[in-house]
């Protein structure tokens, strides 16, 4: 009797145990599927162009001639131009956040920057076209173009919809994410660290930049999350980047992102091999961003360890 | 008669040591009671500290020791307290100080060892010196050497000087932080129950620092630990409730206290 109640027990528990097992597999069985499926979808287009479709800037629907680099060029440098604008902003927001706001102002605060992140994007889109784009045009690329002219950055006609807008739209999406894991990141600093700091005679300013330097990995990851965030960010960069497959330096010029040419052309897709080659893009895409995302989740990982060493 | 040379000889000895020490005082606290928010954390404390002593404050938990030790380099005020009364560091008013320049001259050793652990062994211990400004390659390994073996760390470190603080023993990484603090050479180091986070033998070892320690520096450590206080101090005040029940040497306190508390307390009636 009591032999059998035990045994019947470890039955639940295995099952119980196995079918944890497998969701917990599912999710990941999920990421392999889609990634298998894009690369079957793309193989067309594979073939066709090979690893020319990475390297070439010609997009022509109608001649069924498919390069990504526009796209690619277009993903990054708006992404990266984001991050150069939101990070110091960012860094800013979680060092005031967690070292210096008094705590009435620094839940509020923190409340209202994370909320940042939970407004649909097509607002911001939607903003973009009516706020952003306008001012831009009117005001901040006649300027630019005025005293910085000479630069190949700020040449050509300031239409408003470009790069520039795209990369303010998309660092105030990142600000949020940037902001709130650095801060996380700077308040896991023990108290233990800048009392140490302070006892030494360090200042405000030398405190803060001693716990900077024990969240240095950290707030990369951070960064890097909001690069995940910036590189496939779709709906907002749509309707202000302009939407043409060009490689321009100038920041007034309009462009495109994978994410952008995917959302505009996917229902307009023809023919078979169109159809593969923006699948193809959307494989680009998937892999950039599951990397960038693995290593910036590793990178805060590792931070959670070190203090595990000093008692 | 008799009475009255030996209560006259007394009286004398008393007074030549009372010059001595007022020659030698670095310390002087009056009057000093600390809040935090309206809860008075100590009451009007008033006591003197000889220089190049070892004093401790012992009491029960709660009673304001560390608030008492913190309150001497200001970092109460990191943790949100305010203080009436006064403090002079050989005669200056503490709350005229800048509080950074106040803690390069008052150093303190917390309860558990805190060294960065993103910096190596060698700039742990030049830490405070950088902060100063010192940048002189010679000055500071210098300086590292001579912090180390004054803490006894150097056989134990001197091969790995480049590797991380936070990869040592924790008795080693609390040896490495008081020669952080000794680095910049204060004229006071306040520990705060600087061994109840080690183990015996760590302990012993930081303890016998202390005896070494006191010939350059002057300390006030806090300890929950009563023997330890009989062991390392040579004055010892005992605090209770915020009150300063009784201060004087060590061994009076530790065998003939004047206090009826004093002695309830050392002889572990209560506390």
């Amino acid at each position: 009797m009591l032999s059998s109640n035990v045994a019947s027990e470890n039955i639940g528990d295995f099952i119980y145990k196995k079918l944890a097992q497998f969701f917990a597999l599912l999710v990941l069985l999920l990421v392999i599927v889609m990634g298998y499926e894009m690369y079957i979808g793309s193989q067309l287009s594979i073939d066709k162009f090979g690893w020319q479709f990475l390297v070439t800037s010609t997009w022509d629907p109608v001649k069924e001639i498919f390069g990504a680099l526009p796209a690619i060029y277009g993903t990054l440098v708006s992404s990266f131009l984001a991050l150069f604008i939101s990070l110091p902003l960012g860094l800013g927001v979680a060092i005031f956040l967690s070292e210096l706001a008094p705590n009435w102002l620094e839940k509020p605060l923190s409340f209202f920057t994370e909320l940042l992140a939970g407004i649909p994007s097509v607002v911001y889109g939607l903003w973009g076209i009516f706020v952003l784009v306008p001012w831009l045009r009117n005001s901040v690329e006649p300027l630019l173009a005025k005293h910085l002219g000479y630069l190949p950055f700020f040449k050509g006609v300031p239409y408003g919809f470009g790069m520039l807008a795209a990369a303010i739209i998309l660092s105030i999406m990142v600000l949020p994410i940037i902001s709130s894991i650095s801060r996380d990141v700077l308040k896991s600093v023990p108290d233990s660290q800048r009392e140490a700091a302070l006892a030494l005679g360090a200042t405000k300013w030398e405190v803060i930049k001693i716990v900077f330097s024990n969240s240095r990995s950290g707030i990369l990851g951070a960064t890097m999350l909001g690069l995940g965030r910036a590189i496939g960010e779709t709906m907002a960069v749509t309707m202000v980047i302009g939407n043409r497959a060009l490689i321009s330096p100038s920041l007034f010029d309009p462009a495109y992102t994978m994410a952008s040419v995917l959302a505009n052309e996917f229902t307009e897709a023809s023919s078979d091999l169109y159809l593969s080659a923006l699948i193809e893009l959307a494989l680009i895409l998937f892999f950039i961003t599951i990397i960038i995302n693995i290593a910036a989740r590793l990178l805060v990982w590792s931070l959670e360890k070190r203090w595990s060493n000093v008692k | 008669m008799e009475n009255d040379v030996i209560i006259n000889q007394t009286d004398s000895i008393n007074k030549i040591s009372e010059d001595k020490n007022r020659g030698k005082t670095i310390i002087d606290v009056m009057n000093l009671s600390a809040y935090f928010g309206k809860t008075k954390v100590l009451k009007e404390i008033s006591l003197s500290i000889p220089k190049n002593k070892v004093v401790a404050i012992i009491g029960p938990s709660g009673c304001g020791k560390s608030t008492f030790l913190r309150s001497i380099n200001r970092m109460h005020e990191v943790v949100g307290g305010t203080i009436t009364g006064e403090i002079f560091l050989d005669g200056n008013n503490i709350m005229k100080f800048d509080p950074v320049l106040l803690r390069r001259k008052v150093g303190m050793v917390f309860q558990k060892p805190n060294p960065f652990p993103t910096m190596s062994i060698f700039n742990n211990v030049v830490a405070g010196l950088r902060l100063n400004g010192v940048r002189n390659k010679n000055k500071l390994t210098e300086v590292v050497e001579q912090s180390l073996k004054q803490v006894a760390l150097w056989d134990e470190v001197k091969d790995s000087l480049n590797e991380s603080g936070a990869d040592i023993s924790g008795g080693q990484q609390q040896r490495l932080c008081i020669a952080r603090a000794i680095a910049i050479k204060p004229e006071v180091i306040l520990m705060d129950e600087p061994a109840s986070a080690l183990d015996p033998i760590s302990t012993a070892k930081i303890e016998e620092l202390i005896h070494y320690l006191k010939e350059e520096y002057t300390i006030v450590i806090v300890t929950h630990n009563m023997q330890q206080a009989a062991r390392v101090s040579d004055m010892t005040a005992f605090l209770y409730m915020g009150e300063l029940v009784e201060f004087g040497p060590t061994a009076k306190i530790f065998t003939n206290p004047s206090v009826k508390k004093t002695e309830d307390y050392i002889t572990g009636r209560f506390g």
